[in-house]
């Protein structure tokens, strides 16, 4: 696993129904290219979050594939009509298997 | 704003093709047109009166370094959410409450919430300490860690010092950098003048020639700023991550191909004095972000 | 282009505008070992079939970007089910592919990207009657000259 990978999401805490509403994520992770080379001229091997994955009480909102050319530190905003108050579930998938979540409840009236 | 000025007899061809600075356009000085208004809440002044020592060698303003960044660079320093060394200053802040070292103390077991204690204490730095020595923020951390803490002390451009002086930066935010440069400050202060105005490296630069003589210019594509101090530590996009001010220094110099001090040198915390007294009554930034 | 010719080209041009103009093979590393080509991303995402140049789909970005390490981008397109973006001059083309879920708001999404050089990045959308459609931005990227 990266060093110190934390995400970070906004998410308001509440809105009506219906209501679209933007989602700010960010999450620490160097993004490593793949294309760098090393002091000694090795090529750093490629080290990427290569998916994100935002659900709400289980059902898709988005699902993005990433590739090295996000920039490190991989921010991504995006939208949500929300039928019902409920649980975001945040999934970050790294090329090393590992998997960062991150969970976010908000009220909908 | 003011006259082109070139760099003088002593720049070499190398230099002029390494370093082409355009002459003045249309877009050359900092942006009159955008306010920097953060979470749409905190309105951060980015002009201000010029500090009296100056003399007037800036003209009558001093300009923060957000009016000299294009428009998608400004608006991610005006949401916390949108600026990503947030995610450095909430690695500070659990850092700030976590116990460490053989003493088993946390930053907050002595100075309780940061958000109280450490408010206005990055407007005021470097500042002489109770020995007469001129410290940065970093060494009043590494300080607390070694001496309360007992824990190694923090490399100064180490992610974790960046961290914990972007947090503790961030509760000056908005408070005017006011430095100390007289009294027992001024002979670092006169230093760290002198080095302003020196010249280094193959291309024989000072930080003068570039942000003083020529700010509001482009060198090569860069849209040169008054090289002011009040963001730090930030983000910066070429990096991808956080940058100190003796980071920047260092960059700084070696763009001159002269060989560079060290970060938390004795030369570039004078430096850091006196390029701090250049931004005084501008408003704290940290965290910027900047190109 | 070597280190020299790249010297020569900047003891020449002078300035902002020569750079904005330097040709791409200057960044432009080792064509992609593996990974796929511009070609066979769209194919993988069209299945081969047509994309049309139209309005349905909005790409937002800088025209010059003050560092090609972190573009601030932003896509759009009503109805649509997935986006596929695409940055033509990369050493390899692929940037994200966005699926849209039953409850996005809108199917939109911003992100911030690496680009290599000047170029043009390039979004696809499948709309909601399963037609493709293309937009393309053309991002200068420059280069500072504060490299430290």
């Amino acid at each position: 696993m990266a060093d110190n990978v934390k995400p970070r999401v906004r998410v308001p805490k509440s809105a009506s129904v219906d209501e679209v509403v933007v989602i700010k994520t960010l999450i620490s992770h160097p993004m490593e290219s793949g294309q760098r080379k090393d002091r000694d001229g090795n090529t750093i091997p490629r080290s990427i979050i290569n998916r994100f994955t935002a659900e709400f009480n289980g059902t898709s909102v988005l699902d993005a594939t990433l590739e090295p050319a996000i920039s490190t530190n991989p921010y991504i905003e995006f939208s949500v009509k929300l039928p019902e108050s409920g649980d975001f579930k945040f999934t970050w998938y790294d090329d090393d298997g590992s998997v960062y979540e991150d969970v976010q409840s908000i009220e909908v009236a | 704003m003011k006259p082109y000025r070139s760099l003088g007899a002593a720049t070499t061809v190398a230099a002029v093709a390494a370093m082409t600075l355009a002459a003045v356009t249309a877009s050359a000085d900092p942006v009159m047109d955008d306010e920097l208004v953060i979470n749409e809440e905190l309105e951060l002044m980015t002009d201000t009166p010029a500090p009296e020592h100056l003399g007037g060698v800036l003209g009558e303003t001093i300009y923060s370094g957000w009016r000299f960044r294009d428009t998608e660079t400004r608006a991610m320093q005006k949401d916390d959410f949108d600026n990503p060394m947030f995610l450095f200053v909430d690695a500070g802040l659990a850092a700030w409450d976590t116990p460490e070292g053989a003493a088993n103390q946390s930053c907050a077991d002595c100075h309780n919430s940061i958000e109280d204690s450490m408010k206005g204490v990055r407007a005021a730095m470097p500042r002489v300490n109770a020995d007469g020595e001129l410290w940065s923020l970093e060494n009043y951390v590494n300080d607390c860690r070694e001496t309360r803490m007992e824990a190694e002390p923090w490399g100064w451009n180490s992610q974790e010092m960046k961290n914990m002086t972007a947090a503790i930066g961030l509760q000056s935010r908005g408070m005017p950098v006011e430095v100390q440069i007289d009294g027992e400050a001024a002979p670092f202060w006169e230093k760290g003048k002198e080095m302003y105005y020196t010249r280094f490296g193959q291309l024989e630069m000072s930080c003068a020639n570039c942000h003083e003589d020529n700010f509001g210019n482009y060198i090569r594509s860069d849209h040169l700023s008054q090289g002011q101090v009040n963001g730090f530590p930030l983000y910066r996009l070429k990096d991808q991550g956080a940058v100190s001010m003796h980071q920047r220094f260092v960059g700084c110099v070696r763009d001159t191909r002269g060989e560079t001090f060290a970060p938390g040198s004795q030369e570039f915390r004078e430096l850091e004095l006196y390029v701090a007294s250049r931004g005084m009554g501008l408003p704290v930034e940290t965290p910027a972000v900047r190109h | 282009m070597t280190l020299l010719t790249r010297r020569a080209a900047l003891a020449v041009g002078a300035g902002v505008t020569a750079l904005a103009m330097m040709p791409s093979v200057l960044l432009a590393q080792d064509t992609a070992e593996e990974g796929l080509s511009a070609e066979e991303f769209i194919n993988e995402f069209t299945g081969g079939a047509e994309v049309a140049d139209g309005d349905g789909v909005k790409l937002t970005a800088p025209e010059i970007a003050e560092n090609g390490n972190t573009v601030p981008i932003s896509v759009d397109a009503p109805g649509a089910s997935e986006i596929l973006l695409l940055a033509m001059g990369n050493p390899t083309p692929g940037v994200a592919r966005f699926s849209f879920g039953e409850l996005s708001g809108s199917q939109s999404a911003s992100t911030r990207i690496r680009l290599a050089e000047t170029q043009d990045v390039v979004a696809i959308a499948k709309l909601a009657d399963g037609n493709f459609v293309r937009t393309s931005a053309n991002i200068k990227v420059t280069i500072g000259g504060c490299g430290g």
